[in-house]
């Protein structure tokens, strides 16, 4: 895990630069990713509002971050990720994950993940998945 | 009695609705996903690119990449099956589509069972309605790569529907 320059593990994800993901913290099985709008990431024109699968590549990769900071681990993969979309997120702004790898097993991750635009207060959608766990040293 | 409608007119109304509502989605286009028609029965077809990929050593592609094909494929699949009635019987037409773009339904949850490896090479989707109603549609999607018999992601998602302009 690049902990000494955390845009680094965006910047080897061809996918994340794609949707030009930022890293705005991580360590410790948490990690915050910002994802900026963009017109190419709409998914009704009607209204501007973003895909939702945009905001689920978001908090993929930000709950995979989250289980990669987690002390001790190696790799992981996305076994399922459940998003509940609260609302819609407001056209032009930023939306920031936030995820938290809350329970670690010999072989599974457990996260939850929220993410919101400028209103903080109200998220846009909330996740949470099961991934796979590898520790370092591969004692599995 | 009337005559059928030439099969070359058929297919290119149906044919023309669907470009014009794919084409509207610009993420769709993001990602380079297109849909093949066979009578109502679509297949979403994700063509690999590089910038797809999210694990570079291995390679696979993004989970992220993989949710956003399933979803697109749910939302396409259920709102082809909303407007195919109305374009059949001609109260909508691909120019008065284009003019007037139909809402598409809301997603209200989204759940991704990541089954195996993408790999780094073209993808296939095709979604089921299990049941949609007035406002809330449930739909399953599967997507496979070489073997269709062989998943390599599935899905289940809730959908709100848009409420009919005309009421």
């Amino acid at each position: 895990m690049p902990t000494q320059d955390p845009q680094a593990f965006i910047n080897a994800l061809p996918f994340a630069r794609a949707l030009a993901m930022r890293v705005e913290a991580l360590g410790n099985g948490r990690a915050e990713i910002s994802m900026p709008w963009d017109p190419r990431f709409v998914g009704d024109p009607a209204t501007g509002v973003i895909h939702g699968g945009a905001v689920s590549a978001l908090m993929d990769t930000c709950g995979g971050a989250a289980v990669l900071s987690y002390p001790g681990a190696s790799t992981t993969a996305t076994i399922d990720l459940r998003i509940d979309y609260m609302r819609a997120a407001t056209p032009g702004q930023r939306i920031t994950a936030r995820a938290e790898c809350y329970h670690v097993t010999r072989n599974v991750a457990f996260v939850r993940a929220t993410a919101h635009d400028e209103d903080a207060a109200n998220p846009v959608a909330t996740a949470s998945g099961a991934f796979t766990f590898d520790r370092q040293g591969g004692a599995a | 009695m009337k005559h059928p409608e030439p099969v070359q007119r058929i297919k290119h109304r149906r044919d023309s609705a669907l470009q014009t509502l794919v084409g509207a989605i610009p993420y769709a286009q993001f990602l380079g996903i297109s849909f093949e028609r066979h009578g109502d029965e679509l297949t979403g077809v994700l063509s690999y690119d590089d910038s797809l990929i999210g694990n570079p050593i291995l390679p696979a592609l993004h989970g992220g990449v993989i949710a956003s094909f399933l979803e697109v494929t749910a939302i396409v699949e259920l709102s082809w099956a909303m407007l195919w009635d109305d374009l059949e019987t001609g109260r909508l037409t691909p120019e008065s589509m284009a003019q007037n773009l139909p809402r598409l339904p809301k997603t209200i949850d989204f759940t991704v069972d990541y089954l195996r490896t993408g790999l780094p090479r073209d993808a296939y989707a095709r979604a089921r309605v299990n049941r949609s109603g007035r406002r809330y549609a449930s739909v399953h999607v599967e997507a496979w790569q070489d073997n269709r018999a062989r998943l390599f992601a599935q899905a289940t998602g809730h959908f709100l529907m848009p409420q009919r302009r005309d009421g």
